[in-house]
């Protein structure tokens, strides 16, 4: 590389510019719609602008604020509580689909497209159709429930049932997703292992806990990564099923950031909030890479 | 998959505004300087005055009424020679009332309008209510504001407040044949602040007390009357409740429009004369606890459960005859005149006093038009022409905020409600919500601890303290 003829020069320049040509559209989309208004919603955060008269510069008063708001913490707190709901439940179950799936039935193809049907559905019809699943009186889960002797609770309509709710339709939607993010972590687990494996005398769940569990786990952390920084932003089956209520017992962060900025003109302090919870997924994120290196195993 | 792009999820929805942000330095906007800062005192003596000042009654206006008439059938003549060879000029009007269902309606009344003024076009732009205000923020603020718009009573205090709406005043003196006296009087000083007029009166509703007739013939219970206190309704909603049949004696939605309502109906109200917060006053605690009570003590209204999740799920109680009497807005006759059961309309019953709702949407200009002068016709000509008028009567596209009780005479021999003319009676002893700067707020604020009272989770005393606190807040400097 250190003798490079002028010719070769030449058209490396070329090359670049039609690279340029090429990322230019993209990159100048990004700039505008996406870099610009992160790095503008960050100075905005140190401001109040309502967008009908200009904005006043607050230093950190849209942060203290935030601090001292019980709306602001009941929202991370709500939110909190989807994740530690959602998450557990929606691998456990996504793990033992994708094991199911593994095996060779006959009806898998059948199983996998319904399970990732809700996948590829629109959230807003997915909380609609189960807002009327889980209507008290005359939805579908209440009249089964009532059919086994149960009296159905309140679902969305009763403050300690309305956050289950919202976790069982999510966990219903993105089940499918997990399940097939894990099926092809366990397709790509060579046979050699559990081959070796049962000649050791190892099966059932030793063999899911010594064998599968380690040899899936990068993809296990991928689901877990995705799923984590997708819950903390959960917002679509909230404003759709209950739009934070009953008395704002499901107020959600990144629904308070649209309230505040949409509803109430804050944008200053829908920004401050944006940043807060960018920093709070940063570090989940960082403890999170820091736990792959101990906890996740590479083939 | 949304998973890769999710990241930056929650900073998408702010992109549009920032968006704009940067717009506004680019092009070194320093017009919107000028405007002043939001003051923060509330507006709400507006609100406070109007539970004691007394109304004009319709009737009594409907004297002076016949000139106004007159005056608009002579301006519309002289406005058409004047205006034949004027230069073409076009004017933006949104609208979030007349989507989806009333296109026609304001079709039919630019037709009219240019038929008197044909060289002025007027292009209109809507957007449903959930979305109008979000989009026409934008427009303001990315200096596209539409010449001429629509604002709803609750949202123009702010408006005005910011300094984004022209100053209709000069407009309309300098207008010789302009009678502010055509309005309703209420209606006309709604859409004024600080001693300038911003808007004009477009439209006007109130709530009434709906009930079927059908289900109180079959209780035995006598009809509901003008001098019908909460005494009454809880006693005739005991008789008309049919658990067994699912049918429910009474209710009303709790939230903020119908809380400001009942307050009042007990001699309370949000704020004082001076604006300060009286939110959690012995007469509102009270006024409340009965709204309250009908859940949870009497068992005679219809929980969220017992309604259907669905948006106006009242409305469809009402029209299967499983509601006896409901409180609800005028808007809602035409979505119950097919009922199959006879139904009619009261005056609500009150507790100490009367009161009953008053919404009004108005029509301002933007302070940034250029077309001053047409915007102004548009406006005077849509709020209060007879040709509008008619029109807008004709559709039940709310009711022309006007005195002119002739135009309201094919109004009122419609049926159903027989008795039509409690619309206007009820105007007697209407209320304004009180608003405030940050209205959103004060309403979303109201309408949960309204909420957590009606659940159990707080008593009505600790909901009306924790909200008293909370508006505290929301008045004071930001």
């Amino acid at each position: 590389m250190a003798v490079v003829s002028k010719k070769v020069g030449e058209k490396n320049w070329v090359r670049r510019l039609w690279i340029t040509f090429f990322l230019g559209p993209h990159l100048i989309g990004m700039l505008v719609f996406l870099v610009i208004p992160i790095l503008a919603s960050f100075v905005l955060s140190f401001a109040e602008w309502d967008l009908l008269t200009p904005a006043r510069w607050l230093g950190l008063d849209n942060y203290a604020a935030l601090l001292g708001s019980a709306d602001f913490w009941d929202a991370l707190k709500h939110t909190f509580y989807f994740i530690f709901g959602y998450l557990p439940l929606v691998l456990v179950l996504g793990l033992g689909l994708a094991l199911l799936m593994n095996k060779n039935l006959r009806v898998r193809l059948v199983f996998r497209v319904a399970f990732f049907l809700p996948v590829v559905s629109a959230w807003v019809a997915v909380a609609l159709l189960w807002k009327w699943l889980l209507n008290p009186r005359y939805g579908l889960v209440n009249w089964l429930l009532g059919l086994v002797g149960i009296e159905g609770p309140g679902w969305i309509f009763d403050p300690n049932w309305a956050m289950p709710s919202i976790i069982l339709a999510s966990v219903w939607k993105d089940l499918g997703f997990v399940m097939m993010i894990l099926l092809a972590g366990l397709q790509g687990i060579a046979p050699d292992y559990y081959e070796a494996a049962s000649l050791d005398g190892a099966a059932g769940f030793r063999m899911l806990r010594s064998i599968t569990i380690p040899l899936l786990s990068p993809t296990i952390f991928f689901v877990v990564v995705i799923s984590l920084v997708n819950s903390f932003q959960v917002f679509d089956q909230v404003y759709v099923m209950t739009a934070g209520g009953p008395a704002g017992s499901t107020q959600v962060l990144v629904g308070e950031i649209v309230n505040n900025a949409f509803r109430y003109s804050r944008f200053g302090y829908a920004s401050a909030m944006s940043w807060v919870l960018f920093a709070l997924i940063f570090i989940v994120t960082l403890v999170q890479l820091w736990l792959q290196k101990r906890m996740v195993h590479y083939q | 998959m949304e998973t890769r792009m999710s990241f930056i999820r929650p900073f998408m929805g702010l992109v549009a505004g920032l968006m704009l942000a940067l717009v506004m330095v680019a092009c070194g906007d320093n017009t919107a300087t000028t405007a002043p800062a939001a003051t923060t005192a509330p507006a709400a003596t507006t609100a406070a005055a109007a539970t004691t000042a007394a109304a004009t009654t319709a009737a009594a206006t409907s004297a002076a009424a016949t000139t106004a008439a007159a005056t608009t059938a002579a301006t519309t003549a002289a406005a058409t020679s004047a205006a034949a060879n004027a230069a073409p000029v076009t004017i933006t009007y949104f609208t979030f009332s007349a989507a989806p269902d009333h296109l026609k309606d304001l079709d039919a009344m630019i037709k009219a309008f240019n038929a008197v003024y044909p060289n002025i076009t007027v292009k209109v732009e809507t957007a449903s209510y959930d979305t109008y205000f979000t989009k026409l923020q934008t427009l303001v603020a990315s200096n596209t504001a539409p010449d001429v718009y629509e604002l709803n009573y609750e949202n123009f205090v702010s408006y005005a407040n910011k300094g984004v709406l022209y100053d209709m005043s000069s407009l309309a003196s300098a207008d010789k044949t302009f009678e502010p006296s055509i309005f309703y009087p209420r209606a006309y000083t709604a859409f004024a602040q600080n001693g300038k007029q911003y808007g004009l009166p477009e439209s006007f509703s109130d709530v009434v007390l709906y009930y079927n007739k059908d289900l109180f013939d079959k209780a035995g219970v006598a009809y509901p009357t003008d001098s019908w206190t909460w005494k009454d309704e809880i006693a005739a909603a005991q008789k008309l409740t049919d658990a067994k049949a699912g049918v429910w004696g009474t209710y009303q939605p709790v939230q903020f429009f119908e809380f400001y309502k009942m307050i009042a109906q007990n001699g309370g109200a949000m704020f004082d004369a001076s604006g300060k917060p009286t939110v959690n006053s012995p007469q509102n605690v009270e006024a409340l606890k009965f709204m309250l009570d009908k859940f949870n003590t009497y068992k005679v209204s219809p929980g969220e459960a017992d309604l259907s999740s669905q948006p106006d799920s009242d409305t469809a109680l009402f029209k299967d005859g499983k509601l006896a009497m409901w409180r609800s807005g005028i808007w809602n006759f035409g979505a119950v005149k097919d009922a199959t059961f006879k139904w009619d309309i009261a005056l609500e019953p009150g507790n100490t006093t009367k009161a009953h709702q008053f919404f009004a949407n108005g029509i301002v200009i933007s302070s940034k038009t250029a077309q001053a002068d047409a915007a102004w016709k548009w406006a005077r000509f849509f709020t209060s022409s007879t040709e509008a008028a008619k029109i807008r009567v004709a559709a039940s596209w709310e009711l022309p905020a006007l005195t002119d009780q002739s135009l309201f005479d094919q109004y009122l021999k419609q049926t159903p409600p027989p008795s039509r003319q409690i619309v206007f009676k009820a105007l007697e002893t209407a209320v304004t919500p009180p608003v405030i700067d940050r209205e959103s707020e004060l309403q979303d604020a109201t309408t949960k601890e309204l909420a957590k009272a009606k659940l159990g989770q707080e008593t009505p005393q600790q909901a009306l303290d924790n909200l008293q606190e909370q508006v505290t807040k929301l008045l004071q400097p930001k």
